[in-house]
């Protein structure tokens, strides 16, 4: 038996892990995905102001803390039994497409980017946010780099600071007006971020889509897994990121509950496992089956793809379009292929910037009543849509208003069940005979990267390179190969 | 049920491994030579650039010196402070905010006096108050304790720190690792 090992060199702390083990063929037996650390945030939390959970739990994430401060919002709401008046529900959505915008973007160009953009066999030292920028040029670089910042100044206006903001920590309410001046710098940049995004999804047009390898690639077995898809709807299921209802379709698309945040307890189930610090949600009705996918398999995907398969569609015109398209271009719903999550990602751009413009040319939008009384602490959950999936955030509050009990299921951790099983189908359909090539090697990192998990913009340098050292074992445990990539690049 | 992750596991293909977890959190300082600090979470842009200025053209202050600024957050608060007295601790969603009057004026505590500054009073602009990322004021090195003593400063009768709750987690959010307060108090 011989054992391949994936991990991320050690000066980067606690994060993904891959140990790919070959049978006596040099034939892959099994694979595990591992995530050797576990942060504490629940635990931690207990104990402490409802008002500061809002503030502690951005610190989850330094790419996605808009997300973990919105979903904290909404639960301080429910436990205190209260709604934001309109004017502040709509600031708090506007934020939230802000950071949906850098979010996406940050996913797109630099970190998935590389990979279809550059190419999956390019040489190593190209597959890099320098390496799209040599292969799309200079000029959209900047683009790339102004709207991603233009995402962000609209967070930082909103909520006082671009990562980890603050403004929603006030139950039934929203800490800050915006003045007129301000609504014109956002509409100018959300106007831009607008034709950014409808130009980022024709450059997947020219670059990727005409690309026949690629689209072989994303319609391959070892890049496809049929499981149930989860994201939050309006009333009208359309996709949403701020608020609605939870809706879950099954492998055929047909939905197969519709849930509001409070009931999530009766729907989602977590199995642990001893060899992982990440849990394994699955649906509770289906059960757990272990790591495969099927309509008997409780387990469910998140994120881009997972959102537009759960709904029936776009809420804004120009997205609705490009959802269509995408949809016919792969053959109808739900498409099971992984690698599209890059597709429906950009489509979710395209939304966030319309559904900003909206926002702010709101005339409600620099309302100053933004406060509601907050009731008596209880118990609330709140959820939102993260850029990377459905995000929950469950509390209860004791009588002087600080948590007693704090249940967090995380974007990323939805997903981590059908992460493991795309690093193992991608790891079976690659690996053969022992050929562990580095090119192979990315693409099976390119299976978890689709869903643009946590851990990996945690282990992402800024030139978009994910350290790794690749050990391989013989049977009898003697190291026999290492292939090792530094943060740079180079082999 | 029950499961819980192993440090090691044997799967039938081979032994998996997780890391062990430690029995307290250090700070930086604890574990490398520090440099130089930028603190604050995240630690302000503008004080990122001045550091990389510095770096470039080779005019570094002493070494362990901050970049952030030496005063205090209050110092950059654009808030009236009328130095009153407190008679009760008010919770940020119980008070109706005239996002003009001093936090700590209204009784709601605000880390403001005890934490660095250099942020540019962020979050107060956004009328929230301050929490601490800062870290210790300057000449502060415990700034939990340092907080406990401006307020003692200012309350009109003992009683009103029954009123604190959490002091902990308030007073020292981001800095229980170097106070005076760590691994004092250990549960079995």
């Amino acid at each position: 038996m011989r054992e391949v090992i994936i991990n991320p060199i050690t000066r980067l702390e606690g994060h993904g892990k891959i140990t790919i083990f070959l049978n006596d063929e040099g034939d892959v037996e099994e694979a595990y995905f591992q995530v050797p650390e576990l942060r504490g945030f629940e635990k931690f939390c207990e104990g402490r102001r409802a008002e500061d959970l809002p503030i502690i739990t951005t610190r989850i994430c330094g790419v996605c803390p808009v997300a973990h401060h919105m979903a904290s919002a909404k639960a301080l709401d429910a436990a205190f039994n209260v709604e934001p008046p309109e004017p502040a529900k709509k600031l708090r959505e506007l934020m939230y497409c802000g950071y949906y915008i850098y979010d996406h973007t940050l996913h797109f160009y630099y970190l998935g980017g590389p990979d279809f953009i550059v190419g999956p066999d390019a040489p190593p030292e190209k597959r890099n946010i320098l390496g799209v920028i040599e292969k799309a040029g200079i000029q959209i670089a900047k683009e790339v780099i102004k709207h991603r910042a233009y995402g962000q100044k609209i967070t930082e206006i909103l909520g006082g600071k671009a990562t980890h903001p603050v403004s929603a920590c006030i139950p039934g309410g929203f800490a800050r007006p915006i003045s007129k001046e301000e609504q014109r710098e956002i509409e100018e940049m959300v106007k831009s971020c607008l034709k950014f995004a409808e130009f980022s999804l024709k450059i997947f047009d020219e670059i990727v889509l005409k690309n026949t390898s690629y689209i072989e690639l994303m319609k391959s077995q070892s890049y496809t897994l049929k499981t149930y898809y989860m994201g939050l709807v309006d009333k009208d299921n359309k996709v949403n990121f701020y608020d609605g209802k939870v809706r879950v379709v099954d492998p055929y698309g047909n939905e197969f509950v519709k849930f509001s945040p409070e009931e999530y307890l009766g729907v989602i189930e977590e199995h642990v496992e001893p060899w992982t610090y990440v849990k394994f949600p699955y649906l509770k009705k289906i059960g757990w089956r272990g790591l495969i996918d099927g309509p008997d398999s409780g387990i469910y995907r998140v994120g881009p793809l997972g959102r537009l398969n759960a709904a029936d569609g776009m809420a804004t015109p120009l997205a609705q379009e490009e959802y269509k398209r995408m949809y016919e271009t792969l053959g109808g719903k739900p498409v099971h292929n992984t690698l599209a999550y890059h597709w429906a990602r950009l489509i979710e751009l395209l939304y966030a910037a319309e559904r900003a413009l909206e926002l702010v040319t709101d005339p409600e939008i620099t309302s100053t009543n933004l406060r509601n009384k907050p009731g008596e602490p209880g118990e609330g959950v709140g959820i939102v849509e993260a850029a990377r999936g459905t995000l929950i955030h469950h509390y209860q509050l004791d009588e002087n208003a600080l948590a007693r009990k704090v249940n967090l299921i995380v974007a990323t951790v939805n997903n981590a069940p059908s992460i493991c099983m795309s690093i193992r189908n991608a790891a079976k359909g690659l690996i053969r005979k022992g050929n562990v090539t580095d090119g192979i090697l990315n693409m099976i990192e390119m299976a978890f990267r689709a869903y643009d998990p946590c851990f990996a913009c945690a282990t992402h340098y800024a030139i978009g390179q994910m350290p790794l050292e690749v050990e391989i074992y013989n049977s009898e445990k003697q190291l026999i190969k290492v292939i090792r990539r530094d943060i740079d690049g180079r082999n | 049920m029950n499961v819980t992750p192993q440090v090691r596991y044997q799967t039938p293909y081979g032994e998996l491994e997780l890391p062990e977890f430690y029995d307290t959190v250090k700070t930086l300082a604890d574990v490398v030579d520090v440099d130089y600090y930028i603190s604050g979470c995240p630690p302000p842009v503008p004080r990122i650039i001045d550091a990389i200025e510095a770096i470039l053209s080779g005019k570094l202050p002493p070494k362990g010196s901050s970049f952030l600024f030496n005063k205090a957050v209050c110092d950059e608060c654009p808030r009236e402070k009328k130095d009153r007295k407190i008679s009760s601790i008010k919770r940020i969603y119980e008070i109706n905010d005239d996002f003009k009057t001093c936090f700590i004026d209204q009784g709601v505590i605000c880390m403001g006096p005890a934490t660095r500054g250099g942020c540019g009073a962020q979050c107060l602009n956004a009328n929230i108050p301050c929490t601490g990322c800062g870290g210790p004021a300057p000449r502060v090195s415990d700034q939990g304790a340092a907080m406990i003593s401006a307020l003692a400063s200012i309350i009109t009768d003992e009683k009103v720190i029954d009123q604190i709750v959490d002091p902990i987690g308030t007073f020292y959010k981001y800095s229980l690792a170097r106070s005076i307060l760590r691994r004092r108090v250990m549960h079995e």
